[in-house]
């Protein structure tokens, strides 16, 4: 009777101890070595979640499941790195989505501008090209002209500053245009300079 | 099989944390949810008339619509909330009310299909450059949502 008490109770000890084994190493391995590599950068995030784990639908209304989840009508879509991770100028132009241009006629043709503005930048980074074909397919002249944008060379005043701020630039792009990240400075900043960066010299006082 | 290993009251309250820990390392491990880029929350009149917060996809909508369609024709100005939309102008075939009226989208009648926001949201683009950099003096002492 005590042995197989005795038996009964090791089996009890040993099954409780590879359990809590078990979990604990799959405990391990989620946290991670301390000292691993990148340890302060952030979890990569999940792309186009679905409206009921967005955070700001409320998934217990009824209307957010019948809502589309943005992967399904992404999925034919040019793919990017930032934003909706979705090249919406590729898209419209490779006939992927076919936006309409006017409210009710699906035929209405845009009114394209195709005029590339370079604006010289102050610092080492390439000028700035601003494509006006890009723009004038999804936009009217009036949308920017002129209380965004002065259209006169020379009258804007234009920094990154005031782009992060959401002015300028900013006022679509870190909204719902392509936003500013360290991905995508080159889309604009994409002509080189035709001079050398002189070093400036610092006039101290 | 009997669970005969379970039965103590201790081992079942040691086995259970165990779980919990395991359960709770998993899940942290979880990446933080975020909206769809471009998504606008309005509120400025939806909770204090006792209904949630509209958000407003701009994805959704641009596979549809260029932005002149709704920014140059239809006065939409390039604000969360900005416009000074309410639901007597959609009605009126103003603003949403231009193609949510059963003939070119879905009419408004389908209020849980817009209202579908979180309690509390404030009117914004959600994650847009501006909302990440800045946080407004005034709602410095609020609880973030």
């Amino acid at each position: 009777m005590k042995s197989l008490f005795r038996k009964y109770l090791c089996h009890k000890l040993s099954v409780v101890a590879l359990t809590s084994i078990f979990i604990v190493s799959m405990q391990m391995s989620f946290a991670g070595d301390p000292n691993s590599f990148n340890r302060l950068m952030k979890k990569k995030a999940e792309r186009n979640l679905p409206p009921a784990r967005d955070g700001i639908h409320d998934p217990e209304a009824e209307g957010t499941n019948t809502l589309q989840p943005p992967k399904e009508a992404f999925s034919n879509l040019v793919k990017s790195k930032s934003g909706n991770y979705v090249d919406w100028v590729k898209s419209l132009r490779e006939g992927k989505i076919h936006p309409r241009y006017d409210r009710l006629d699906p035929k209405a043709k845009p009114i394209i501008m195709d005029l590339n503005i370079v604006r010289e930048v102050k610092g080492s980074m390439p000028d700035v090209v601003f494509p006006h074909a890009q723009h004038t397919e999804w936009l009217d002249c009036s949308n920017c002209h002129p209380a965004i944008f002065i259209p006169r060379k020379g009258a804007n005043q234009i920094s990154m500053a005031s782009i992060l701020l959401g002015r300028k630039c900013g006022v679509c792009h870190g909204k719902v245009a392509f936003p500013i990240t360290a991905k995508t400075c080159r889309i604009c900043h994409s002509k080189p300079k035709l001079t050398k960066v002189r070093n400036k010299k610092h006039v101290g006082k | 099989m009997n669970f005969y290993f379970v039965k103590s009251e201790l081992e079942r309250g040691s086995l259970l944390l165990l779980f919990l820990l395991g359960t709770l390392a998993v899940v942290g491990n979880i990446s933080p949810a975020h909206a769809e880029y471009g998504d606008l929350v309005l509120n400025q009149h939806a909770e204090k008339e006792g209904m949630p917060p509209v958000i407003f996809p701009h994805w959704f909508h641009r596979i549809r619509f260029r932005c002149k369609v709704c920014h140059a024709d239809l006065g939409f100005k390039f604000k969360a909330g900005g416009s000074g939309i309410n639901m007597l102008k959609i009605i009126d075939g103003q603003y949403c009310g231009a193609c949510h009226n059963g003939e070119i989208a879905w009419s408004v009648e389908n209020c849980d299909l817009c209202h579908t926001g979180k309690d509390g949201l404030k009117t914004q683009v959600d994650g847009s450059t501006l909302s990440k950099l800045v946080v407004p003096v005034k709602d410095k002492n609020k609880k973030p949502r």
